[in-house]
């Protein structure tokens, strides 16, 4: 998140939230066995360690300059064919950061995503709308988009008023959205972010505007309105992948590849699992997997 | 059989409120016909009465119980007592976001954001890591073999185990979706889909109900059909 800034304070701050959250997750036992771990958590501890470790080499490789390769996402590369088309017919883009807050992982991909969306915005002067419901997604929402238009060279094109803040009320909300939608007429609709309730109201909205419409969530229950009235839908951890897919950014890739790795591990686990309790009836990965949980 | 009508009261409370709900409702929905002043109306009514109540409700249920109250009824004594330090720095925190609107010192307001989101993307690392990946990951170990359970349950954790595996490969983003892969990843989507299309049918099942609560709303409170 570029609007965190990278002093050695701030990392200090952000830092000591997520060590101190780790560590209460930890003591939520009662059997303490030694430095606040708990002998129940002792396997989350491990996973938790192993996978951060190889994300964190992963960055460390592709700060190193190590070539990484991430495939192609449709609902990413039609990014700039929906701005595009919207410069053409001279009508705003609008980029809903969906209903969530900024301590989601959705919320935290989907400003990733709006401020590469504000930075094309500001290079071909395409008016842009930002429309918000949760108060701090909306404040991280103005500070993304206006330090894209810094970044396009474009500060003059950037207006408070191209981020506002509706109300908090979900379906409030999603009747003044789908209100603009429909008298405004953005060419095209972003809807990007935690969604739940409103996302079938809003995805129809724009959809019968004729607006080009992509969206992305993590929420399962809502990805089948989204795919079938968007044009383009990120699907669950495509979204999360959208941040370094669009600014090839060495150390987001660094991330990604690192997930990957933890998820062949987890999906050679399984496997490993399953033949070892089909040719021996013995749950030992199971069981070790349930430790970690506490059972 | 009588078929009759007995109208909520305008002269009570209740009714008027009934009234009131009623018409609101209508204004919402004449949306399906197209925009127009009647919906505008409401949606406008409808957000700024939801934001005032939303700022009312969060002063007298979350500020004045955890901040305000205990700062002044428990007797913390100002820069000694631990609990003080407790209310009073997550007071500065949030204060701290309001620095924004003072162009000087608006970067100030980034430590806000930056513990906020530190703290919840911890909070949800541990939450997915134990609540999903692993419980999920757990019970997609089955075995091949049916060991007493009956074929049907047995048919089912296959499914689900090849869903999983799959759907899991649809996922990786390091790697070209070419081959062995690629065909792994497409019927991880084929999955994908047919997920898909059951939750929308159950989603609209939900959706129905709740228009069905509107429709039984207008006809049996407001217009009092069948009363």
């Amino acid at each position: 998140m570029s609007f965190i800034p990278r002093s050695a304070l701030s990392k200090v701050l952000v830092a000591a939230p997520f060590l101190l959250q780790a560590s209460s997750a930890l003591a939520q036992e009662e059997e303490v066995i030694g430095w606040g771990i708990v002998s129940d958590n002792v396997a989350a501890l491990i996973l938790f360690t192993l996978f951060s470790g190889v994300v964190l080499y992963q960055i460390g490789q592709a700060r190193r300059g190590k070539e990484l390769f991430i495939r192609r996402i449709a609902g990413l590369n039609a990014v700039e064919e929906a701005i595009g088309r919207s410069t053409e017919l001279g009508r705003k883009v609008m980029f809903v950061p969906g209903i969530g807050t900024v301590g989601e992982v959705e919320t935290l991909s989907a400003l990733s995503v709006l401020k590469h969306v504000a930075k094309h915005c500001a290079e071909y002067g395409t008016p842009l709308e930002v429309p918000n419901k949760d108060p701090l997604t909306y404040a991280a929402a103005r500070e993304a988009v206006k330090e894209a238009y810094l970044e396009a060279g474009r500060p003059d094109l950037f207006n408070e008023e191209m981020v506002p803040y509706l109300t908090y009320d979900q379906f409030a909300f999603t009747a003044q959205v789908t209100g603009k939608m429909v008298r405004e007429k953005p060419a095209a609709n972003f809807l990007i972010g935690s969604f739940f309730a409103e996302s079938l109201l809003l995805a129809e909205a724009g959809q019968s505007t004729g607006a080009i419409q992509i969206a992305g969530t993590a929420q399962v229950a809502q990805l089948p309105f989204f795919v079938t009235t968007c044009d383009y839908t990120l699907i669950g951890e495509e979204l999360y992948a959208a941040s370094a897919y669009l600014s090839k950014d060495p150390v987001m890739l660094g991330c990604i590849k690192g997930q990957d790795i933890v998820k062949a591990i987890v999906l050679l686990w399984i496997v490993i699992g399953i033949l070892v309790l089909s040719a021996t009836g013995s749950t030992i990965m199971q069981d070790l997997l349930n430790s970690s949980l506490g059972n | 059989m009588h078929i009759f009508f007995a109208m909520a009261p305008l002269n009570t409370p209740d009714g008027f409120g009934i009234w009131v709900g009623a018409f609101f409702t209508l204004c919402i929905l004449s949306f399906l016909y197209k925009d127009n002043p009647f919906f505008r109306f409401a949606e406008s009514i409808f957000a700024g009465c939801s934001l005032g109540y939303y700022i009312g409700n969060t002063f007298s249920q979350t500020i004045v119980p955890n901040v305000l109250e205990p700062l002044v009824h428990d007797g913390h004594t100002p820069f000694i007592s631990w609990g003080w330090w407790v209310l009073v720095i997550p007071i500065i925190i949030g204060v701290n976001l309001y620095t924004r609107y003072i162009p000087k010192i608006a970067w100030v307001a980034r430590f806000s954001l930056a513990i906020y989101v530190g703290y919840y993307a911890a909070l949800e690392m541990m939450l997915k890591l134990q609540g999903e990946v692993l419980p999920q990951s757990a019970d997609t170990i089955i075995s091949l073999v049916p060991r007493g359970t009956p074929m049907i349950d047995w048919f089912t954790s296959i499914v689900v185990m090849i869903g999983v595996l799959c759907v899991l490969v649809y996922f990786f983003f390091s790697a070209e979706h070419k081959g062995v892969l690629g065909g792994v990843s497409k019927v991880g989507v084929w999955f994908l889909m047919i997920s898909f299309g059951a939750a929308f049918a159950y989603t609209i099942m939900g959706r129905i109900s709740i228009l069905i609560g509107r429709v039984v709303f207008l006809m049996g409170d407001w217009l009092g059909y069948g009363a």
